[in-house]
């Protein structure tokens, strides 16, 4: 790690500006990096001479004093939004050789203020997984060890290349996308911050499509201001996307610093769930009395159909999954495995592209939506979503925020929770209702578990109220001064 | 509900998914597992509520009907894995 990469993007920014260094050599020091860093595997597709050529182009604006506001700033891109010309896999092998006609419009913004892209990051198969071990492209190694070990530790998911990207200082910042909890939770195993925004803040338009009702894309950083800063650029209006919405996009860093001073915070009782190991309960607390000392209050509140969650997310997400994944046909782009007639062709081209659970979820979806079990399966989770999301509207009724942990554990092992897919599925316990509500939330690192790993603190706002999740987490930051490094950070 | 070898070819049929029979036991017990957990949601009583459709509350957006994106043909072809003459190409689907 040289001194530029470990910078924050407000600090590279103001340094650009300052003329102590130039794009060129931040991009440069990135790309060296990523080059040491690569038994990580966070990036599927590195795009040096793309990094180069932005770097150039961000040293002459910077040069004639014209600096857009990302400029020279290099980021990892989630290898789920479509970039122009550059390879695009989604995690998948059914996307071999894809390469977007188009680009996506979070990714268009970004380049349009000034960022550089470093490279597109490795996830779970089609944002599929809590670990990273479904990617098509292998598993990513967290940089965080544990005191106890040195086995390879999962970074989360789906996001994992963007977490392990940005904690092992190979990205300022990056993109991820949030369906049940894919920026946050590996943001929390990972000890950086990672901000879902409301459903329909940013667009979807050029994002590989999951489940469509869900999907979110979001910025993931070492700062509660640096996600702030991203998310202003990344936000907005798409006419492109029918769900994105068209309200004005606030200067999300002036709420950093803004205070707790008068909030409201609820903390929902079903968030205690058993089994839940007694360093998390503890933290939360921490969390609790960080934020009371800052002048917030807090209520207890309640969410009663929170346990109902996940089996609601586990037929809604495959329903539209199942649903958004017939696209993959053999016809139009990536694999294709060649079959007697077009019906052989397309089982042969799916059963060869999608891995284990991307099949299992997309038969899950199939049967919930095929004749017969829709009413049961489907229509029954859409009404028992409903609940969730009035129990959350009648909540912030009395409350600005609510607090709780991110993920229900620390980091785990590659290769562990791998038999059993329900298992893995518990991981977005936490994270989960607020996606089904569309609400916002950012998870912020606030202390290590007693094996040295980082925890996090999720914030869930108000729909479109990403400000007060940002002073909220920004608070929490503040008091955490979480300020630890992993120690499998390239030498 | 439990599901036996038939179903998982069924729907492994409706997915457009080849699975040997040979993985068709291990599946149906995965599913199921899935299922199980899933079915959890029939403790919830739903009598009189509507099913959510947009999980935020708004209008659909009119806009002029006219073209805006040009159809570029290349650029729809560009990722076919097989393309003649500006068609993608598939095996023969009419006698």
């Amino acid at each position: 790690m040289t001194a530029l990469t470990g910078l924050s993007i407000a600090e590279a920014r103001d340094g650009l500006k300052a003329r102590r260094f130039s794009a060129h050599e931040l991009a440069q020091a990135h790309l060296d990096g990523m080059a040491k860093a690569r038994r990580l595997n966070a990036y599927i597709t590195e795009t040096p001479a793309i990094a180069l050529r932005q770097a150039a182009e961000s040293d002459a604006r910077l040069k004639a004093g014209d600096a857009r506001p990302l400029e020279g700033i290099p980021l990892g891109i989630k290898d789920l939004f479509c970039t122009k010309g550059t390879l695009t896999t989604a995690g998948s092998h059914i996307l071999d050789g894809f390469k977007p006609t188009y680009e996506s419009t979070v990714t268009a913004n970004l380049w349009r203020d000034g960022a550089v892209m470093l490279g597109k990051t490795n996830l779970d198969e089609f944002a599929m997984g809590s670990s990273n071990m479904t990617s098509h492209h292998g598993p990513v190694l967290s940089p965080w060890r544990r005191r106890s070990g040195n086995a390879d530790l999962v970074p989360g998911g789906s996001s994992g290349g963007s977490a392990a990207a940005v904690a092992a200082r190979i990205a300022m910042g990056a993109t991820g996308t949030d369906t049940g909890g894919s920026i946050r939770q590996p943001a929390a195993f990972s000890g950086i911050v990672g901000l879902k925004p409301t459903y329909g803040r940013c667009s979807r338009l050029g994002v590989v499509a999951f489940a469509s009702s869900l999907d979110q894309p979001g910025p993931l950083a070492r700062s509660v201001r640096d996600c702030a800063i991203l998310l202003r650029s990344m936000a907005g209006h798409d006419p492109g996307d029918s769900t994105s919405v068209d309200t004005p996009v606030p200067d999300y860093e002036a709420a950093v610093g803004r205070g707790v001073k008068g909030l409201r915070i609820g903390v929902p009782k079903e968030y205690r769930v058993d089994g839940m190991p007694g360093e998390i309960e503890a933290l939360w607390q921490q969390g609790v009395a960080w934020l009371e000392a800052q002048g917030a209050t807090f209520a207890e509140i309640s969410l009663p159909h929170t346990r109902y969650a996940l089996p609601t997310y586990y037929i809604v997400a495959p329903a539209e999954a199942s649903s958004n994944l017939a696209r993959y046909d053999g016809v139009r782009y990536g694999l294709r495995v060649a079959g007697s007639s077009i019906d052989e062709m397309y089982e042969l081209t799916r059963a060869a592209g999608f891995g284990p659970e991307v099949r299992r979820r997309v038969m899950i979806g199939t049967y919930v939506l095929s004749a017969g079990y829709y009413d049961a399966y489907y229509r029954k989770a859409q009404q028992v979503r409903a609940l969730i999301a009035r129990d959350s509207a009648s909540a912030f009724e009395t409350v600005d925020a609510i607090l709780t942990p991110t993920a229900p554990s620390a980091a785990f092992a590659i290769g562990e929770k791998m038999d059993d897919p329900v298992a893995m599925y518990l991981n977005d316990v936490f994270t989960v209702p607020a996606s089904l509500s569309g609400l916002p939330g950012i998870s912020v690192p606030a202390g290590l578990s007693g094996d040295g790993l980082p925890l996090g603190l999720q914030v869930i706002g108000k729909a479109f109220d990403e400000e007060t999740v940002i002073r909220t987490g920004a608070a929490l930051e503040e008091a955490a001064a979480f300020n630890h490094k992993p120690d499998g950070l390239a030498a | 509900m439990s599901l036996d070898k038939t179903t998982v070819a069924k729907i492994a049929r409706l997915a457009r998914i080849r699975v040997p029979e040979a993985d068709q036991e291990k599946l149906a017990g995965e599913l199921s597992n899935i299922l199980k957990f899933v079915e959890q949601l029939n403790e919830v009583d739903t009598r009189d509520v509507e099913p959510m459709t947009s999980v935020v509350a708004t209008t659909l957006k009119m806009r002029e009907d006219v073209v805006t994106v040009p159809g570029d043909r290349d650029a729809v072809l560009a990722n076919a894995p097989l393309s003649e003459a500006g068609f993608f190409v598939v095996p023969k689907v009419v006698e």
